[in-house]
């Protein structure tokens, strides 16, 4: 085969591009531990959740540095995050455990790297750390039926011992105040 | 002579492909402009819920309908071409064609009937059709004739290969039959998952034949199809990057077998990497996901051989035409021909898509991206530019060949491919902004009550500015290219010279150059089944683990 010098050294060029590419993703996953969603092994009877843990889903600590939201994806909205927000402790593993009874829904937390899809059936368990404290939001990144674009909510991230205290008291859900406004003016 | 003379039948094959391929971009664009206009908040003169109806009608008509259309119009022509040789049965040839139009009409009223209340059918399930989320069967089954039909084109074109292969023993294949044949072979290892999702789950499940199917496992079937698709729509325009731009461009192809190497190098790894559109998915490993992405990147390679090549060949006919210097032979280009213009103008949106692209394909960094606006700002670039720009620009050369009349409104044509570039330049960067910034793609609303999004350098009202306008002038453009191409089809025959002739040169250096192994599909499609298993059967051995229908979900109509 004919191959002119230049295209040889292109084509050397774009081998080591491509390796580039991925070592750099391996980089962000190894040093960095910038994952993605994996396979839970866990199933669901998605059209009956009552006997499952996601029958009265909501946060829990898990032990005390890792906290966990069981959260519902639902034709329209999350539960908890839309009716009132999901609170999370700042400085700590938190891990959303999420599913679906009805269609596939998404799980974006704006301005974060957590964005997942649910699927009736499975199980989508995305991990992450929250900084400092904060409100984010959260949509519904893939289309679920004629509402949709209703299907939004909120997650507030509160001091870590706030939400310690306030777990021990049983006063948690006190700590969100009720969803409303966007934070910071909320124009898209 | 021109090609309608030399092969009527096959000219009008070519010709009622491409003129369904053009009301389908006719009616599909005026629906990307209702939308663009509607969730910016421009302009709202339907409600929040008939958008999803007319985003399902505009993604099927342009992705699917316009694409498959325009591609086995443009495969036609070039098979027969270059073969010089006509298809084996007529009546086999419009059987396949009926097909297709009586699937794509099925599909789209379904659709419709979300808009209009006395058609008893509904199919605003999007063009990914997710289950649960369910559409009538006749959207199913319409969306199923739609690719069983385009298979029959395949079969013509193998069909034709066959024959002329018993006659001509030991010649090389012509390279536009090569590429037609490549990508129809790609078509039919991968449009199988989609068919076993319709067929076999899908069709029973709307009918209520199965209560349940998995979701997850509907969706990997579709992605299975749903990122090789993509190289189907792009290699109709390779095909005519690679065989008709260097002529475009007053010179010939650098090298035969770097095309074809690149063809085949698509045909073995289209397939195996349609779980990098499942990053964020539950029920597949982050190991199963790494391995397609390797594939994933890989994939990049014979695009990036596509650079230099088509590069160069231009650069070979701007010599050819006086063009001098390092970068001075740019200029000798022909940019006043709206078939070149428009080549080279998506050529040089395909290059930005790339790099989009590889930030979709990180199996991390695409969580920034995955379901944002940024997706559809990518892939306006590579199929609604690369691509439709492509077959735009060629029509203005083809349609003359096809129909024997010379093409009107020149001017018009001549400004049409610029008018495209800057208007998607516009739309798709405040897209790919938007979505940088969370704003969530197929949502039917500008702003959300709960959630800020941060626009960095700019506030929303700009960018939303910037696909209104955008989409506007794309859709000028669009009406600036039915013009030229109905005056043109309404035309008289023989009433002028045509302008352009259907000689294709050869390309510098030759398909003997290359080893003829290149020419042997039945080794590389076995290749190509090999990558496949490989890369499809552990995951979809995990996903059927508890049985083909569990964990299952009963459908919910949209």
């Amino acid at each position: 085969m004919d191959i002119h010098r230049y295209e040889k050294i292109w084509i050397g060029v774009s081998l080591v591009f491509i390796v580039g590419l991925m070592a750099s993703i391996v980089y962000g996953v190894v040093a960095v531990g910038a994952t993605t969603v994996g396979d839970s092994g866990e199933t669901v009877a998605a059209n009956d959740l009552s006997n499952t843990t996601f029958g009265d889903p909501g946060g829990h600590w898990a032990s005390d540095d890792h906290y966990v939201v069981n959260v519902v994806a639902q034709q329209f909205q999350f539960r908890p995050g839309t009716r009132e927000p999901v609170v999370v402790p700042a400085n700590t593993t938190v891990t959303f455990r999420l599913t679906s009874p009805d269609v596939v829904h998404g799980f974006e937390v704006v301005g974060t790297s957590v964005n997942a899809m649910v699927i009736p059936g499975q199980v989508t368990v995305a991990t992450t750390r929250f900084d400092r404290p904060t409100t984010y939001g959260v949509v519904c990144n893939e289309y679920c039926g004629a509402g949709h674009q209703n299907m939004e909510g909120q997650i507030v991230v509160v001091p870590r011992e706030t939400l310690r205290n306030a777990s021990a008291n049983g006063t948690a859900a006190s700590l969100a105040p009720p969803a409303g406004d966007a934070p910071d003016g909320g124009v898209a | 002579m021109a090609f309608v003379d030399d092969h009527p039948l096959e000219a009008k094959v070519a010709r009622s492909s491409i003129a369904v391929a053009i009301i389908a971009v006719a009616v599909g664009g005026l629906l990307g402009l209702l939308q663009a206009w509607f969730r910016t908040g421009f302009l709202r003169p339907f409600s929040a819920v008939d958008y999803y109806a007319i985003l399902t009608a505009h993604g099927v008509l342009m992705a699917l309908v316009f694409t498959t259309f325009f591609t086995v119009g443009l495969f036609t022509w070039g098979v027969t071409r270059s073969l010089d040789r006509g298809f084996h049965d007529r009546r086999f040839t419009w059987a396949w064609f009926a097909l297709m139009v009586l699937g794509t009409a099925l599909a789209f009223v379904s659709v419709l009937g979300n808009l209009v209340g006395w058609i008893p059918l509904h199919g605003a399930v999007l063009y990914t059709f997710y289950a649960p989320l369910e559409a009538s069967p006749t959207f199913y089954l319409g969306l199923a004739g739609l690719v069983v039909g385009s298979w029959g084109a395949g079969v013509d074109y193998l069909w034709s290969l066959y024959a002329w292969r018993k006659e001509n023993p030991g010649e090389r294949i012509p390279l536009q039959t090569f590429m037609s044949v490549s990508t129809m072979l790609l078509w039919f290892l991968c449009s199988a998952g989609v068919a076993v999702e319709v067929v076999v789950f899908l069709v029973p499940w709307s009918l209520g034949w199965i209560p349940r199917v998995n979701p997850l496992l509907t969706r990997t079937l579709f992605w299975y199809f749903g990122h090789a698709v993509v190289y189907f729509w792009l290699l109709p325009a390779y095909f005519i990057w690679y065989t008709l731009l260097p002529k475009f461009s007053g010179g010939r192809l650098v090298s035969d077998s770097i095309a074809r190497v690149v063809f085949l190098l698509f045909l073995l790894l289209s397939t195996p990497v349609g779980v990098h559109h499942q990053y964020g998915d539950p029920g597949i490993s982050q190991g199963l996901k790494f391995v397609q992405m390797t594939s994933t990147f890989f994939i990049v390679l014979p695009s990036l051989l596509t650079a230099f090549t088509t590069v160069a060949s231009m650069e070979h006919g701007a010599r050819q035409r006086g063009g001098t210097g390092r970068f001075g032979w740019l200029r000798a280009l022909p940019w006043e021909n709206p078939a070149f213009s428009g080549c080279a103008l998506a050529g040089i949106m395909f290059a930005a898509a790339g790099f989009g692209g590889m930030v979709n394909a990180g199996l991390n960094v695409n969580a920034m991206v995955h379901n944002t606006l940024w997706v559809p700002g990518h892939f306006h670039l590579t199929v609604g530019t690369a691509v439709a720009l492509s077959f735009m620009a060629v029509s203005y050369w083809l349609l003359p060949q096809l129909t024997g009349k010379r093409l009107r409104f020149r001017t018009l044509a001549a400004v049409q491919p610029y008018l495209w570039f800057v208007g998607m330049v516009f739309m798709s960067n405040a897209m790919h902004r938007e979505g940088l910034a969370g704003v969530p793609r197929r949502t039917s609303v500008p702003q959300y009550s709960q959630v800020a999004f941060n626009l960095p350098i700019t506030g929303f009202d700009a960018v939303h500015l910037q696909i209104v306008a955008g989409a506007a002038m794309l859709f000028v453009a669009l009406l600036c290219f039915l013009v030229v191409v109905t005056a043109t089809w309404f035309g008289r025959r023989g009433e002028a010279p045509l302008a352009v002739n259907g000689h294709v040169p050869e390309p510098l250096s030759g398909p003997d150059a290359g080893p003829r192994i290149l020419d042997n599909f039945k080794l590389w499609v076995a290749v190509a089944v090999v990558l496949i298993v490989i890369a499809y059967g552990i995951p979809l051995a995990s996903i059927i683990q508890h049985g083909l229908f569990a964990p299952g979900s009963a459908p919910l109509p949209t």
